[in-house]
This record gives structure tokens, C-alpha cells and sequence, in this order.
């Protein structure tokens, strides 16, 4: 009977239906570029602001300026303090999130078509006339002190700063965007406007939006918002990052019943001709969840941890194949060498044909499934014009996941897979495992 | 209709739903002959759906000395049947382009996949396979046991944060098993075995005490052929609803507790007393509550406690929370970290003058009607996630609410008034009984040293 379930899945697989969402590609008026997808089923549009550069233009000695930019931006603009434009968000029921991140300054905004316009306005007002009020800056300071204190004793937060550090160095991506205790308290006024104007500007901003909107009333929209914002950011876009890891354990000491385990190695950009021969390596190695080997060697057969993954970090100025997991102090070692030896097993033989087939149902199955929702569908256009995809990408992304051979797969992992070349961070107290450089 | 007449023009536009004793538009609700009850979410934008089955049994149903039971059944559902190997399920639901995955609360246990429109037949016949065939074999007890203690270890035992919130419960709850952790207390743990599980399965898991949600690009005609199809000849059992928990006595006495750790960054205040839950016709008092909730802390700026502890710089945070989807009577809960240089004795004295002012003065017409506003644009946004409203139905019925109890809420929650706030406000910030507690960092001599003990290691990787 397992047999016959099987067949029934695979004769499935070959009537997977495609429903390609129609993506507009605008001009505003203003000159402002922007995809959108129409839906009027549900009144209220998403739409998704990104900034390129994010919290990596961060000047030299200011690392935290831009993120703490970002959270005043909805703390009081124009002749509104931070009580008075939250209020007048609040009356209108709209809803903003300003998010400071390494590759973007990402504003995802849902407006009721009701009152659009007014919550656009209010938006504007937040991106071009912030006024960084003293009681305001110092109280959000505090609270971004207080996030810096909390990822000083988590040992997750303690572990992914390591690695960014061994990872890339001196590189913004090298810290984190919250900065630290000292930078933030040397921050001044003068700092954040400056940050503002490192990062909000027309020349760097991509625009999404999904809903009950079309879009002559979206380019109006758009050039309402964004026509206020200098035309260009003061510094140019972050450089390409240089990857300084090299392959070896990293010990931090944690008084915990537990290792938390960050793994690092390089890996490949998406310009790469074998980048998704190795999206599929990776889905058969760690990053597919229950399906994985990983998972199937670590948790289901040994219980070492309660779960274990990997998965391609693409960030748009430097790539590594990363992956984590958490595991009983006395089991760690175990743990890692099982990776260790999975890393290695990988490339020496081709992968099954029932592994792969598997791998690429997913990836290939699962994609059009995000787009389930406005809010979804404007996140995932700006993240696709942030990284440079074209929009048919939409509609030619699987064809490229279905070409991959077991061949291909078998040729990256032998070129990029290799365990003496991971880099194991290490937060805890586990036993029978060494630090080595 | 005292409300609509309240009401902006806005807030009239965006209050042109259904009324109450119809079906939102998509929603259906059927039950087969079998005693499943089922409810159909229709979202034809994109080919996705999700299936969820819930079954009304929780870890407030477990036997004393044997917590944990429910959450480890929970993770033994994925070690097949009579059809399907270990993990056979999954890996399908992936290779199908799907996920898939589960969770187990205090009153309930639900599985849910979401997949291709198509593949919905696939994962219902596998669900309705478990339901009734499962089998857990001789290694894979052994070793899920070993991933619950680990999981435990990862979420609980690794940060005191989760560990304070297990004892503050223990504390709140003097007679009722909220009192106990979902995922077990780990000497319990430690001696579950298989067959326990298969007791619990056995008694427990049934179409009759079950619940189906299907959301998505399915159409209500289609979800119940295909419920009749796979679900309709499972067989229901007897005696499988839960039986009534040890409730709590009156509560009169004031609890604190204090734990120090190295692990805690900054100290967090928290306040929490028991509280009535939403009941199937009564959830009046519950909106009132969560409008309260909403009031005192629900916005960064201009709720009651932000305005009167975090504007003035004596907390960092304010928080309030409350959830009435339980079975039983539930919790109010206030947090707060106190701000740079405001010690924890006058944050807590600035805590208890706001909220005796907010007692006295009760709420703010114009923040209420704003909180209103936002609670009816929630509705709107809402809609947007097949999944979200998927959980709201599931959870609902779980706990004993009916599908018009669901669909009523948020036309309850707009109904509140000023003075279902007050009295709701009485209930839960002016009675005795309350639990306060507040983790602290590790004095400060200690804490010194404690960052010390972890720099040399660390200062290899700058």
C-alpha cells in the first residue's frame, strides 16, 4: 500500500498547476519604477518599500545610526510628535513596519483603500520630514540598548555575531545593525540625519505593491510617498563583501544544558551557472526540512537534536552556505561529525533519482504557493528587484530548478562541499570537541 | 443599534459586514454522520490550501505524573501507519511541494499541511489514515523521545526567560493543569513510553472529538466530497471527550516570586491573575478584556501604560496579554521592564499608580474609539491570510465555541463598551490573587564576572 500511495503522488506531480500572477511593470508620473499585482477581492493594498543598502551604508564608527533612523521614522514627523502620528495611523486603522536590514531599508505598509490617500500622506510625512525629537531619539535609544543587552545573553544572538564577525570582518555585514552598547550612546541628532540621507533616496528605493489597486492610482501613490526624498543617497552602495572564513571550530564559552551550533562555509552567487544545482544539493543535504539527510541522520535516527538545517544565504553583496542547529552538551561532537561526514558523503556518489525528483517537486511545487496574499506577493516583487531579478522570473525559475541533473548536483557539491572548509561556531559547554583556528 | 450610532464615517464603512446570523462570505461549516465537525475557508486567489485536523485533547488532559504526553504523541503521529513508513508522511507532503508540521497546546493537538489545490486529496487520505491507523515503531519511540527532551532543552532549559514563565504558571494555577508545562516536565518525560502514547491515541483520537479546517482554493461542494470520502468511514469511538479538569478555587492571596540568572540581560516585571475565557454565547466579558488589553499597552505610544510609564522614560516596555481561547478559565497578564535608571521598586509603584488611575478614571473616549477603528481595518487585513483565519476557526471550535461564536467576534469586540471595560478593568487589576514576578539579572558583582568568564573565549573570533 505504501507502493501504491507512491504512484499516486508522482502521476500527480506532472498536472502541477501553474497560475502565473500577472505582474504590471510602472513608470509613476514622477518617474518612479514599480511592479505591481492587482487584486480587488479584499479592500486594502500592500506595498513594500525597499531601500537598497539598507543598514550596511552605516557610516564608519556610527554602526546602529541607520537603524535607529529607522525606528524614529514613525516616532513624530512634520508638525505631528511621536503621540500625535501615532494617533493619527491608529485613527485611520493603517499599518506601517519600518525594518532596518544589511541589504535594505524595507517599509511594508498595508493602506484601506477607504482612506488610502490619507495613510499615504502620513507615510510621506514619515520618510521626508522625520524630526528625530530629543525625547523621542533618547527613548528609542534606550530600547535599542536594551535589544543590544538581550543579544549579549542569547546564545543564538551570541552565535550568529561570531560568525558575521569571522565571516566578513570589517564589513557591515561583519556586525550587527543594531551597533553596539557604544556606538549607539554616541549617536547624535546629526548622526541620524545623516543616516537618513545615506539611505532615503529615490535613486535606491524599489517599489512593489499587491491589491486593490491599479496603477495610474498606484503611480499617483508612489510619487506622493517618494517624490519628496532627495533625488540620490549621499555615498554610494556598499561594496562587494570579502569572505574571510576559513574551516575550523570556534569555542564560546555558555552555561547552558545545551550547544548551539552556527555552521558557515562559502558558497556561490546566483549569477553562478551551477547556483541551482547547488538550491538543489541543498534541499537534499539540510535545507529541506524533514526530508533532508541531515534531519533524517541527526534527529530521526539518533535524536540527537530537535531539529538541524541549512540553507544558501544569498545576500546581495556576498554568499556562504550556512546552516545551525542546537544540541545536548554531550552530544555536540556526535552531531558534528555527523554533518561533518554527511558534508563529505555528498559529492562522492550521485544523488537517487527518487532524492531528486523529490527535491525539485518541492522547490518547483512550493513556489507558487508564496503567493498567497497581498502582503506576501508586494514582500516578494521588492525582494526580487532588490537582488536584480527580472519579472518573468516568476515564470521562468522553475524550468531552471527542473533542468538540474544528478550529474550537476554531484559537480558543485565536489566543487563547494568540503568539511574542512566549515567553520563551527560553538555557544555552549560541549564535551569531547576542540577549538581550533 | 447603539454601536453604528458611535461610530465615524470611516468606521461605518468598514463596519458593512454580514450580520450576525449569517455566514461570513467563503466560510461553511458541515459534520459528517461520524461526528467530525467541519469548516470550509474559501480563498480562490491563489492555488493553495491548507488542511488542518484538530483534535480536542490537550496536555491540561493528561494524568498527573505523565506530562508530556500529548506533545509526544504529537511528534509519534509521524511514524506511520499501515500505509506509510516512518517520516513517510512528510517527505510526501514535501515532495509534493507542501509543508507540513504540527502543535500541541494545553487543549488541543493539531496537524495541518499546506499544498497545491490539487494535492488536497493526497494529504486528506493520508491525515484520515492516521487518525485512526497509526504505528510507532520499536526505535523510533526511543529516539522521539530523545528529540522531545532535546526540544525541550532548546526551548525551555535554554533560556530562563521560558523556565521563569513554567514556574510563574505553576504558581498562578494552585489546582488546574495549566499549571503544568504543554511539553512536560522532564523527569515525566524522561518515562514515557510507547504505550502510553498508544493509550493516549487510543482514547482520544477520534472523528467525533476532531475537528477539519480546509482554507483555500477549494470550493465548499468539493471539501466535503472529499470529507465524506476519506473521514466519513472512520468509525467513531466512545468516551473520548475530555472530562471536566480540577478547577481553581478562589485565589486571595498575592504571590511573588524572583529569580535571578546570568543569562537575563535586564530585569522584566511580570503580573498575571486568572481570567474567564471566551465561552460558546458568552464572549462579551472576554472582548472586554481584550479591548483592555489593547488599551493598556497595545500601542507603543498612546496606550494608557505607554503614555504614563514608557513616554516618561520609568519603563523600556509595557506589555498586556490576553488570550480567551481556552477551555478553561485563562490568564491577564501585564509586563514591563523598567527604564535606564528607574530601579525595579519604583517601576512597579509607577505600574500600580497608572493602573489605580486607569481604575478611577476608566477609558479614554477617543483611544477607544481609535483602538475600535483598528480592530475593524484587522478584520480587512485579515482576509488577506487563509492560514490565519484557518487557525482563528480551528482554535475556536477546539475549545468548545461555535462556528457562529467565531464568526461573531469581531462584531463583539465592537461592541464594547466604556463601561464593559470598567468592569472588566475591576476583574482583573483590582481583585487579589495576583502572581508577580520578576527576573533579574545576576547581582551586579556577579554579573561582571560572568561577562568576563565568557570574553577570552570570544575575543579569539575579532
Amino acid at each position: 500500500m505504501i507502493r501504491a500511495l507512491a504512484t499516486f503522488v508522482f502521476v500527480a506531480l506532472a498536472a502541477l498547476p501553474v497560475r502565473a500572477i500577472e505582474i504590471q511593470e510602472i513608470t509613476s508620473p514622477g518617474g518612479i519604477k514599480a511592479w505591481l499585482v492587482e487584486d480587488h477581492s479584499i479592500p486594502f493594498t500592500a506595498l513594500s518599500l525597499m531601500f537598497k543598502g539598507g543598514a550596511s551604508l552605516d557610516a564608519p564608527e556610527k554602526r546602529g545610526a541607520i537603524n535607529l533612523m529607522t525606528a524614529l521614522l514613525e516616532e513624530g514627523s512634520a508638525q505631528m510628535d511621536s503621540v500625535a502620528y501615532a494617533e493619527a495611523i491608529e485613527a485611520l486603522g493603517a499599518s506601517n513596519r519600518f525594518d532596518a536590514g544589511d541589504d535594505a531599508l524595507t517599509v511594508s505598509a498595508r493602506l484601506l483603500t477607504e482612506n488610502r490617500d490619507a495613510a499615504a500622506d502620513l507615510l510621506r510625512q514619515a520618510l521626508t520630514e522625520p524630526r528625530f525629537d530629543q525625547d523621542a531619539v533618547e527613548r528609542v535609544r534606550a530600547q535599542v540598548q536594551s535589544v543590544i543587552r538581550n543579544e549579549d545573553t542569547d546564545p543564538n544572538s551570541i552565535a550568529s555575531k561570531a560568525m558575521a564577525k569571522l565571516s566578513w570582518g570589517d564589513h557591515p555585514y561583519g556586525s550587527s545593525v543594531n551597533g553596539t552598547a557604544e556606538t549607539v550612546a554616541a549617536l547624535t541628532r546629526d548622526d541620524l540625519i545623516d543616516a537618513k540621507n545615506r539611505v532615503l533616496a529615490r535613486d535606491r528605493v524599489v517599489v512593489a505593491a499587491s491589491g486593490d489597486i491599479n496603477a495610474e492610482q498606484l503611480g499617483q501613490l508612489i510619487d506622493k510617498i517618494l517624490g519628496g526624498l532627495p533625488e540620490k543617497g549621499s555615498v554610494p552602495l556598499p561594496e562587494q563583501a570579502k569572505l574571510q572564513l576559513t574551516g575550523g571550530v570556534t569555542l564560546i564559552d555558555w552555561d547552558s544544558p545545551q550547544t548551539v551550533v552556527s555552521f558557515a562555509q562559502p558558497g556561490l552567487p546566483m549569477s553562478d551557472p551551477d547556483y541551482f544545482a547547488a538550491f538543489v544539493a541543498d534541499h537534499i543535504l539540510g535545507g529541506g526540512g524533514f526530508a533532508s539527510r541531515l534531519m533524517d541522520e541527526i534527529r530521526d535516527k539518533r535524536g540527537l537534536t530537535y531539529g538541524v538545517g541549512t540553507g544558501l544565504s544569498n545576500a546581495v553583496y556576498g554568499e556562504t552556505w550556512v546552516g545551525g542547529m542546537a544540541s545536548a552538551n554531550e552530544k555536540t561532537a556526535e552531531a558534528v561529525d555527523l554533518i561533518k561526514q554527511e558534508w563529505d558523503r555528498f559529492g562522492e556518489s550521485l544523488v537517487t533519482d527518487k532524492e531528486l525528483n523529490e527535491a525539485k517537486t518541492y522547490l518547483t511545487g512550493e513556489y507558487p504557493l508564496r503567493f498567497n496574499g497581498n502582503g506576501k506577493i508586494a514582500g516578494i516583487l521588492a525582494g526580487m528587484q532588490l537582488i536584480g531579478l527580472p519579472a518573468d522570473y516568476v515564470n521562468t525559475r522553475n524550468a531552471k530548478i527542473e533542468a538540474v541533473t544528478a550529474e550537476d548536483v554531484q559537480r558543485v557539491a565536489k566543487r563547494l562541499l568540503h568539511s574542512d572548509q566549515i567553520r563551527f561556531v560553538l555557544v555552549g559547554r560541549p564535551q569531547g570537541i576542540a577549538a581550533s583556528n | 443599534m447603539n454601536i453604528l450610532m458611535r461610530l465615524s464615517p470611516l468606521a461605518l464603512a468598514l463596519a458593512a459586514t454580514p450580520s450576525l446570523a449569517e455566514m461570513p462570505k467563503g466560510i461553511s461549516h458541515f459534520k459528517l454522520d461520524n461526528g467530525l465537525e467541519a469548516v470550509v475557508i474559501e480563498d480562490h486567489r491563489a492555488p493553495v490550501v491548507v488542511q488542518m485536523v484538530w483534535y480536542k485533547i490537550g496536555s491540561a488532559d493528561e494524568q498527573p505524573g505523565k506530562s508530556g504526553i500529548a506533545h509526544y504523541l504529537e511528534h509519534l503521529m509521524f511514524k506511520g501507519t499501515d500505509k506509510l513508513g516512518p517520516g513517510e508522511l512528510s517527505k510526501t507532503v514535501t515532495a509534493n511541494g507542501g509543508m507540513d508540521n504540527a502543535f500541541t497546546s494545553y487543549d488541543y493537538t493539531a496537524y495541518f499541511q499546506r499544498i497545491a489545490a490539487d494535492r488536497l486529496p493526497l494529504v486528506m487520505e493520508m491525515e484520515a489514515d492516521r487518525m485512526q491507523n497509526l504505528r510507532i515503531g520499536e526505535d523510533d519511540w526511543q529516539a522521539e523521545r530523545q528529540v522531545v527532551l532535546e526540544e525541550r532543552s532548546q526551548r525551555t532549559d535554554s533560556d530562563p526567560g521560558a523556565q521563569f514563565a513554567e514556574e510563574r504558571s505553576a504558581v498562578q494555577f494552585y489546582n488546574h493543569p495549566y499549571g503544568r508545562p504543554v511539553i512536560g516536565w522532564r523527569q515525566e518525560m524522561e518515562g514515557l513510553t510507547r504505550d502510553d502514547a498508544i493509550a493516549w491515541y487510543d482514547a482520544h483520537y477520534a472523528p467525533n472529538d476532531a475537528v477539519l479546517i480546509i482554507a483555500g482554493d477549494v470550493t465548499a461542494e468539493k471539501a466535503k466530497e472529499l470529507a465524506e470520502q476519506f473521514y466519513g468511514p472512520i468509525p467513531p469511538k466512545e468516551n473520548t471527550t475530555r472530562k471536566p479538569r480540577p478547577q481553581e478555587p478562589e485565589q486571595r492571596a498575592d504571590r511573588r516570586i524572583e529569580r535571578s540568572d546570568p543569562r537575563v540581560a535586564q530585569p522584566v516585571l511580570t503580573r498575571s491573575i486568572l481570567a474567564p475565557e471566551r465561552n460558546a454565547g458568552e464572549q462579551k466579558q472576554a472582548a472586554a478584556l481584550s479591548v483592555l488589553a489593547e488599551l493598556l499597552a497595545g500601542s507603543a505610544q498612546t496606550s494608557v501604560l505607554a503614555r504614563d510609564l514608557v513616554l516618561t522614560g520609568k519603563a523600556l516596555y509595557v506589555d498586556a496579554r490576553y488570550d480567551g481561547l481556552t477551555v478553561d478559565p485563562t490568564t491577564f497578564g501585564i509586563s514591563l521592564v523598567p527604564g535606564p535608571g528607574i530601579s525595579n521598586a519604583d517601576a512597579e509603584a509607577a505600574l500600580d499608580a497608572a493602573l489605580t488611575k486607569f481604575l478611577e478614571d476608566g477609558p479614554d473616549a477617543a483611544q477607544l474609539e481609535r483602538v475600535k477603528t483598528q480592530i475593524r481595518a484587522s478584520r480587512i487585513y485579515a482576509q488577506d491570510s487563509a492560514h490565519g483565519r484557518a487557525y482563528d476557526y480551528g482554535q475556536g471550535l477546539s475549545v468548545g465555541l461555535t462556528v457562529e461564536d467565531v464568526n461573531d467576534w469581531p462584531d463583539i469586540l465592537g461592541a464594547v463598551t466604556a463601561d464593559d471595560i470598567r468592569a472588566a478593568a475591576q476583574l482583573v487589576l483590582a481583585r487579589p490573587g495576583s502572581v508577580t514576578g520578576w527576573l533579574l539579572p545576576e547581582p551586579a558583582a556577579d554579573q561582571a564576572q560572568a561577562a568576563t568568564a565568557t570574553l577570552p573565549a570570544a575575543e579569539d573570533v575579532q
